[in-house]
């Protein structure tokens, strides 16, 4: 039991100030542009929510939601089901166990930029092994720098490849803290593969699947440097994902006053969808 | 179980198979690559890495790396040890609020604070220092760090802590010479998720500096839009990228799933 002591305050201390100075100051300096106009020289007018308005009406930020949504739909429907599939015919122990998890784990370790980097040399025509094998070999018309399409299929590949072992190493781990006599136990009722999944294993994985659906949802949906580096957002818009939306209107048009309003939409969105989320998944557990 | 093998061997080959790419490029010449199509490396070079380690440009961007991210963990590591302690030991005001909104770090879209960073650490003159860089990562790895060692200290019996105390220890004494050794696992896994995820950003690293302190990830990307198609010496300086995970990871092996999970499990 933990004992109530108002001095572990001074334990949390340096860390409230140094993710403070990091967060509230920059989030501060957001909302402080979100609502004002500048025309350069430092000089600022109230704009009051003008911003907000223009963000939220306008095609460009549709679009740009529109497309994150269906990224971060397609991410989560093929890499929760995946990553259960291969934790679920994982190897428990042995020689093997190991071996999966390090290489699984390495696609994570990656810096993301040369993850980006990767692909794009995996996957250039004539080039990239991928390239090569879809329009060489299947005679299939592949390249991403053309096709929407083609664009669309790689990033989400290459984020199944990226992130998919995230899924599996938490199922895994959710998967070998069920003991033994669970699964004798279903073996003397003569349970079904099926229900040993549905009635044993899926309820042990509970815990691990929420954060992994989290996770996933969170990172796939603030993801940049991947997509940024590997198509820049092109063919046209076609995979212009927010983050990248952003960083184009903040950095390379300087529209600072948008840029903050749309920070703050795209913040929000993300903690209401992760707050949705939680409590939809741990809803059973309260009653 | 044979039958079963056979779905993790196809889903590691498909991991296996850019990375091989990247790792065959990286050992061919130029003209090879654009040449056309070859499996493996025709004429083996070694001429990207020689570039690469005797070009200062290159060379200094992992030196710039390595001193950022390990600055990072030393001190994100550092902090959280007391912090996470009072979570796993205590009861106080606002804990379960502060506790949360440590965890909404994780959810900021990093691309919101890239502007603002820059005109803060610019602001107070750390602009282009790997200090920059260290106290900006800061902001998604002292909530990791806090996590991972509050999930391990959580495993620490309390009688430990009392019968040091009845002992005659004072607190500092215990926690350094008796606390710690206790969660040496969990002090080394956190150092690991830092040093790992201080390492694959890029965004804040590459808008905190410029030249000074230039991380290899920019270095890299400055050059496959400057040089044109270098893409052998691209991909020698990313195989470079990927040895510093591939080493440590084995030690932490049995705590990946709790790291990622941000000592959830």
């Amino acid at each position: 039991m933990k004992t109530e002591n108002q001095r572990a305050w001074f334990f949390v201390l340096p860390v409230l100030l140094l993710v403070a100075f990091n967060a509230l100051v920059p989030i501060m300096t957001v909302v402080n542009y979100s609502v004002q106009e500048t025309f350069g020289n430092n000089v600022f007018f109230w704009q009051g929510l003008d911003w907000f308005e223009q963000i939220l009406t306008s095609d460009r930020f549709h679009a740009a939601l529109g497309r994150q949504f269906l990224f971060t739909f397609l991410i989560l429907i093929i890499e929760i089901p995946l990553g259960i599939i291969v934790a679920l015919s994982m190897p428990r122990k042995g020689f093997w166990v190991p071996v999966c998890l390090v290489l699984m784990a390495l696609p994570m370790l990656i810096p993301w930029n040369v993850v980006g980097s990767m692909w794009n040399i995996f996957t250039l025509p004539k080039i990239g092994l991928l390239g090569y094998f879809m329009n060489d070999v299947l005679g299939v018309n592949y390249d991403m720098t053309q096709q929407p399409l083609s664009a669309w299929i790689t990033i989400v590949v290459m984020d199944v490849w990226h992130w998919t072992s995230l899924v599996v190493l938490l199922s895994y781990a959710g998967l070998v803290s069920i003991p033994d006599a669970y699964y004798q136990a279903a073996k003397i009722d003569g349970a079904s593969p099926w229900k040993v999944f549905r009635y044993i294993q899926l309820p042990k994985m509970k815990t691990v699947l929420t954060i992994a659906i989290l996770l996933r949802f969170m990172d796939s949906f603030n993801i940049y440097t991947e997509p940024f580096v590997l198509t820049g957002g092109g063919p046209g818009n076609s995979t212009t994902l927010l983050s990248i939306d952003l960083v184009k209107i903040a950095l390379g048009q300087f529209d600072l006053g948008p840029a903050a309003a749309m920070s703050l939409i795209y913040f929000a969105i993300t903690l209401l969808v992760s707050w949705l989320f939680y409590t939809l998944m741990t809803k059973d557990d309260a009653k | 179980m044979r039958k079963r093998s056979i779905i993790p061997i196809l889903y590691i080959a498909f991991l296996m198979l850019p990375i091989y790419w990247l790792v065959a490029m990286s050992f061919k010449t130029t003209g090879e690559i654009l040449s056309g199509f070859s499996l493996f490396p025709q004429t083996f070079t070694l001429d990207n890495y020689r570039v690469i380690f005797t070009d200062p440009t290159w060379y200094w961007g992992y030196i710039n790396s390595i001193i950022y991210v390990s600055l990072n963990t030393v001190i994100s590591v550092c902090v959280a040890l007391p912090a996470a302690y009072a979570f796993s030991r205590y009861r106080f005001l606002g804990d379960k609020q502060l506790f949360f909104w440590l965890l909404t770090n994780r959810m900021a879209p990093a691309a919101v604070f890239a502007l603002p960073f820059f005109q803060l650490y610019s602001s107070i003159g750390l602009f282009d220092t790997h200090l920059a860089v260290a106290l900006a990562h800061c902001l998604f790895n002292i909530p990791l760090a806090v996590l991972i060692l509050e999930g391990f200290m959580g495993g620490v019996p309390k009688e430990l802590d009392e019968t040091a105390y009845v002992d005659g220890y004072s607190f500092p004494r215990f926690f350094v010479t008796i606390f710690i050794p206790n969660i040496k696992a969990g002090v080394g896994v956190a150092a690991f998720f830092c040093f790992m995820f201080s390492w694959v950003e890029l965004l804040l690293a590459k808008t905190l500096t410029a030249v000074e302190a230039k991380p290899i990830a920019a270095t890299m990307t400055r050059t496959a839009s400057s040089a044109g198609y270098e893409l052998g010496l691209l991909a020698a300086a990313g195989t470079l990228t990927i040895i510093p995970g591939a080493i440590v990871i084995y030690f932490v092996r049995n705590y990946i799933a709790k790291g990622f999970a941000l000592g959830r499990v």
